[in-house]
């Protein structure tokens, strides 16, 4: 079977800004995202909202220069204010070709 | 007033309440399942619309004008009160006065519901039209206090202010305002005939899911007792005081613009009300430097139960003196 080495982006955050970052992903050259939603809790255990200890996971499967991208781009708009978590892990991904955009 | 306080103490609202900070305090795992809680709140402030749109059909503009130049005015004051208080009383921070300021600004609906049902117990309905107000009351409380926040603070350039546009657009799209909004509009065109054809479902179990919603507030609240004792002597007292104040300044102004002694209550109950439903992700997305602990601590363990309790009889006691 062939596959693609791809770079699988995952964020775990506060649901409020959910739409924020995925149309940021969406600018920064991801191709699609999935979004599951969870609870826990941090070191922050900040969270806004009516029930607390909820968050947003966000993965994105993208090549190596857009997560870098993102991370970098992530890491400086929000690690200071915000409770979250970005990770990035390798993939082997079927149809790979349709994660490198345009 | 003790009467009029222990027959507030003993009706369904707050024992429902009071039984979900219970729950909370025996550390029981019991909450409601969250999509039948926004179940619940979908339906309660649809209802809330349709039912003050068909009676805001009965009213005359004249009636209902000078209200509704108070309650904006009420919109824009209490922001700038809240944020006074707490930036040069508290000495808190900029972010931190702007954050609270947009949650006691703002009004909370179910606040609005309980004053609404207290008015009706005591002999002394408010008007019929007071949703209309609700829904005016909503939104410049959060404008006011974000834009002083944006202004005030050395950060405010332009992306500030694009993002700030953004998120005052989902505070007027957001699900209160639709519901209520739309509510009003529908129940408006449909008027009385249109309203009784659908009260047997969205008049007669409201008390019921009122309940129902009231125990999940009691368990919210009850989860953030704890936090209490971080926020310290002065915002639990702030959590008291701004309500009194801008409780007694809606009564009084809504005496003076012509509301019966119910209606006085109601707009009394509405100003003196923090929102943490509507302004909490606003002001999350706004002013992230804000300790969201702080104002949904007060909002919450604070202001709410204490104007369901005693801060509702409270202004109705002040209304009443005023006729």
């Amino acid at each position: 079977m062939q596959t693609h080495p791809l770079t699988v982006v995952t964020v775990i955050a506060e649901p409020v800004l959910e739409h924020r970052l995925t149309s940021e992903l969406r600018a920064l050259g991801a191709t699609g995202f999935t979004v599951v939603e969870g609870h826990g809790e941090g070191s922050q255990g900040r969270h806004a909202g009516e029930i607390p200890g909820e968050n947003v996971r966000i993965e994105t499967i993208v090549t190596d220069a857009v997560a870098d991208r993102i991370v970098t781009r992530f890491a400086e708009a929000y690690f200071d204010d915000f409770a979250m978590v970005v990770y990035t892990t390798r993939a082997h991904v079927v149809r790979g070709a349709k994660y490198v955009g345009t | 007033m003790l009467e009029t306080l222990r027959a507030n103490l003993l009706s369904p609202i707050p024992l429902a309440f009071a039984l979900g900070v219970l729950t909370r305090v025996l550390r029981s795992e019991f909450v409601l399942p969250k999509d039948l809680y926004t179940s619940i709140s979908i339906y309660l402030l649809f209802a809330l619309g349709l039912k003050g749109g068909a009676e805001l059909a009965h009213a005359s503009i004249a009636a209902v004008a000078a209200p509704a130049g108070v309650t904006i005015l009420l919109g824009i004051l209490t922001p700038l009160s809240a944020y006074a208080v707490m930036r040069w009383v508290g000495r808190f921070s900029t972010a931190d006065s702007a954050g609270m300021a947009a949650h006691y600004g703002s009004v909370s609906a179910v606040t609005f519901i309980a004053a609404q049902q207290f008015t009706v117990r005591v002999g002394h309905p408010s008007e019929g039209y007071m949703p209309t107000l609700l829904t005016l009351l909503e939104s410049p409380g959060i404008h006011v206090a974000l834009l002083l926040g944006a202004l005030q603070r050395d950060a405010a350039h332009d992306q500030g202010i694009r993002a700030l546009r953004g998120v005052l657009h989902e505070v007027f799209t957001g699900r209160t305002m639709i519901l209520l909004v739309g509510g009003l509009c529908v129940g408006y065109l449909m008027g009385e005939s249109g309203w009784t054809a659908v009260a047997p479902f969205f008049d007669a179990p409201f008390k019921g899911a009122l309940m129902l919603f009231l125990l999940e507030m009691g368990i919210v609240a009850g989860a953030r007792l704890g936090d209490l004792r971080k926020v310290g002597p002065f915002l639990i007292a702030y959590g008291i005081v701004v309500p009194l104040i801008h409780g007694t300044l809606g009564a009084v102004l809504g005496h003076l613009a012509g509301l019966s002694v119910g209606g006085a209550t109601v707009l009394g109950s509405m100003a003196a009300s923090a929102s943490y439903i509507a302004a909490p992700p606003a002001v999350r997305l706004t002013l992230p430097e804000a300790n969201p602990t702080l104002s949904l601590t007060a909002a919450l363990a604070i202001t709410f139960p204490f104007n369901l309790l005693f801060g509702i009889p409270f202004y109705y006691r002040i209304a009443l003196a005023m006729s």
